[in-house]
């Protein structure tokens, strides 16, 4: 993958995603924020991203409905899932409907970067 | 079941103990009461009817006893007078005058009847004996003024009362009176009173019974066999009596002054001038009764001493029984509540859990964010760096902790994993034996596994196995948690069916509670330690899987749980024998 990786980050916990944002781009990516699904859907629309990380447990829109709606808007994105523990069963769900991966939050983030960098250097 | 005691429980426990004595004594009474009063009653009926029927019965036999004798009496005096009758009818009194003639009369009397008459007489209008014949001197004996010869003088046949008269023994006569040239005479026999008194004294029953016979101004005219006070009651009330008709016979009662109470039966006797009188006690003319009634009163106070036992063991058998019964639906109620608070705790830890998660996320990424930013030149060469950094890393460090946490109440509220997957139970086995390993060691248990490895893959849940193989390992460890021991856990196959065991050498389970070990809410472990609901769960599963559970158990030994599953159900396709790789 050539270039910084351009990154969506959809998680409901605004703080969150504030400050995971701000490592991931210290770590040369480009990355989007959006506080809930509809905001995640709402940026697809207007440029493309390599990988998009997305919590599953949000409170307007359920994870695994905002992944169909990726995958339907643009099939070429890859999706990294955050999931609770204990939610293994969400979190193959996801992967059956083509997400490529998933962490159990909280992760640690060298974990998480390794491996959207692995996702996004792998060809679909 | 160990029964536990709390302070707040102690009240309660004596109220219990209260109410049970209370039920216990309940019971007792009732018992007693529901089978003393039939049984008391029927046993009185009975003694009274055996009672009334039994004296019906000896009465009716001395009646007729008496009545036996007072015909004989009578016809013997009848006999006695037809005897002199026709003697006198028979012979002239010349005839009779002639000494030697009576003789020969006499001898020939008793040679027909016996001996009977002491002797006879033949006396004049003016009372004088004309001839005599028997065993005293009373030729010209003078009857004139004795009270018989008066008598006998008026009518034509006279029996006297006893009386000792001129020979001085006691003796009575009959005469009989008849004419010659129109004078008056009279032939007069004399009975032997002993041979009288026979006829009486033959009737004796029991040890008390005797008769005698009195005339009507009380005087006795035979010699009873014990002595008598003849003109004292109830003799004189007898006397005082209407003559009766010829046959009748009158029974009563009467307690003397020394408070021996005696049947009496009477009859009259010679037209009424005597009376036959039969006495005995009543105490010996009941003895059947009494005996019986000795009889039936040991019976009956063994029997109520059978019921007040009875009552006393049922009761309190019955009583323990309800109290167990009692104790442990408390205990089961308890259960359920803890059981309750449990999975709501577990559901409340849950929750916390998930809700802690972001927090704590936030606070790690922040913190490895100050971390990141410290890397740029501008803090490079601040002072306290090192020791930012020191905190930055504690931060984390202990999120991770928080975050353990969190997993650790979110795997302990979550449910079974149901799905099926294929597997090879050997593996399992030893994944789990794995995670007991420190425990056993703990509690000084030797692990023993013989596995056949060449048992097919399985589909099945496999955490549904785990948990029922885990709870049996740790009951295992439990009981042999004080002592140590050995486990072994085998599996095999058996005409194509799955078994696996497990094995301790433990305590062993008492036969009482091997029944109900699979029961819900049952539990040999105190309080807090057990809920009961492991083994049930268990059988549970292992139904749900299409198998069977059983436990074999001895006391001492150890114990032996077995799960039987047929292959044939539960084999992975594809894998038929042997490994199914």
């Amino acid at each position: 993958m050539p270039g910084r990786i351009k990154l969506l980050l959809v998680d409901d916990e605004e703080a969150y995603v504030n400050v995971l944002a701000n490592r991931l781009m210290r770590r040369d990516m480009d990355v989007t924020k959006a506080y809930s699904g509809s905001e995640g859907i709402q940026a697809l629309r207007g440029q493309d991203f390599h990988v998009a990380v997305l919590d599953l447990k949000m409170e307007d829109m359920d994870g695994i409905e905002v992944l169909k709606i990726f995958k339907k808007m643009d099939p070429k994105l890859k999706v990294i899932m955050l999931t609770g523990h204990g939610s293994a069963q969400a979190a193959r769900e996801g992967i059956a409907l083509g997400a490529s991966g998933y962490l159990t939050k909280p992760c640690e983030l060298d974990e998480l970067v390794e491996l959207i960098r692995k996702t996004a250097s792998k060809e679909v | 079941m160990p029964l536990r005691e709390n302070p707040n429980q102690r009240g309660q426990n004596d109220e219990g103990q209260r109410y049970y004595r209370t039920l216990t004594r309940n019971m007792v009474l009732t018992i007693i009461l529901v089978s003393f009063i039939p049984y008391v009653i029927v046993t009185a009926i009975l003694l009274y009817q055996f009672h009334a029927s039994h004296r019906e019965k000896v009465i009716a036999h001395l009646e007729g006893l008496v009545k036996k004798h007072k015909q004989n009496i009578d016809a013997f005096l009848k006999e006695k007078l037809g005897n002199l009758s026709s003697l006198a009818k028979t012979f002239s009194y010349e005839e009779l005058s002639n000494e030697e003639f009576l003789k020969n009369r006499l001898e020939m009397l008793q040679q027909a009847y016996g001996p009977f008459f002491v002797d006879l007489g033949v006396i004049n209008a003016r009372g004088i004996q004309i001839s005599y014949a028997g065993p005293f001197q009373l030729v010209k004996a003078s009857y004139g003024d004795s009270g018989w010869f008066k008598s006998a003088m008026k009518r034509e046949y006279y029996i006297s009362d006893v009386f000792s008269g001129l020979r001085g023994l006691p003796h009575f006569i009959i005469a009989v009176r008849e004419n010659w040239l129109g004078d008056p005479w009279i032939l007069r026999g004399t009975i032997d009173f002993v041979a009288f008194n026979n006829l009486v004294e033959q009737i004796r029953i029991g040890q008390t019974g005797f008769a005698f016979i009195l005339n009507r101004d009380g005087e006795l005219q035979t010699k009873p066999s014990y002595p008598v006070r003849a003109d004292h009651e109830p003799y004189a009330a007898i006397l005082k009596r209407e003559k009766r008709a010829e046959d009748q016979v009158s029974t009563f009662e009467w307690t003397d002054e020394s408070g021996v109470k005696s049947i009496y039966v009477t009859a009259f006797l010679k037209g009424g001038d005597w009376v036959l009188v039969f006495q005995q006690k009543v105490s010996d003319a009941f003895s059947d009764f009494e005996r019986a009634l000795r009889v039936t009163m040991v019976v009956l106070a063994l029997g109520l001493l059978a019921i007040l036992t009875t009552a006393f063991l049922l009761s309190r058998r019955m009583v323990g029984r309800i109290a167990n019964a009692d104790r442990e639906k408390h205990m089961m109620n308890e259960q359920v509540v803890e059981t309750g608070k449990l999975a709501s705790v577990g559901e409340l830890a849950a929750g916390i859990a998930h809700e802690i998660n972001n927090p704590v996320a936030i606070m790690v990424e922040e913190a490895g964010w100050i971390e990141d930013l410290l890397e740029d030149d501008d803090f490079k060469d601040g002072a306290n760096l090192k020791e930012f950094r020191r905190a930055l890393a504690q931060i984390r460090t202990q999120g991770k902790r928080c975050k353990e946490i969190t997993h650790k109440l979110l795997s302990f509220a979550r449910k079974t994993d149901e799905r099926v997957l294929e597997f090879d139970i050997g593996e399992v086995i030893q994944d789990i034996v794995a995670l007991s390993g420190q425990r056993a060691k703990y509690s000084n248990v030797a692990v023993k596994l013989n596995l056949d490895n060449a048992l097919p893959k399985v589909r099945l849940s496999q955490a549904e196995l785990q948990q029922v193989l885990l709870n049996l390992i740790n009951n295992a460890l439990d009981a042999m948690e004080k002592q140590g021991g050995s486990l072994e856990i085998n599996s095999r196959e058996e005409d194509g069916i799955l078994v696996i065991e497990v094995a301790d050498n433990g305590p062993g389970i008492p036969a009482a509670n091997l029944g109900r070990i699979f029961d819900p809410f049952f539990t040999t472990k105190p309080v807090g330690k057990g809920t009961g609901l492991g083994l049930s769960i268990c059988y549970g599963i292992v139904k749900k899987l299409g198998g069977e559970i059983e436990v074999a158990s001895t006391v001492g030994v150890g114990t032996t749980f077995r799960i039987k599953m047929p292959l044939e159900k539960i084999k992975a396709k594809g894998s038929e024998n042997g490994k199914g790789e």
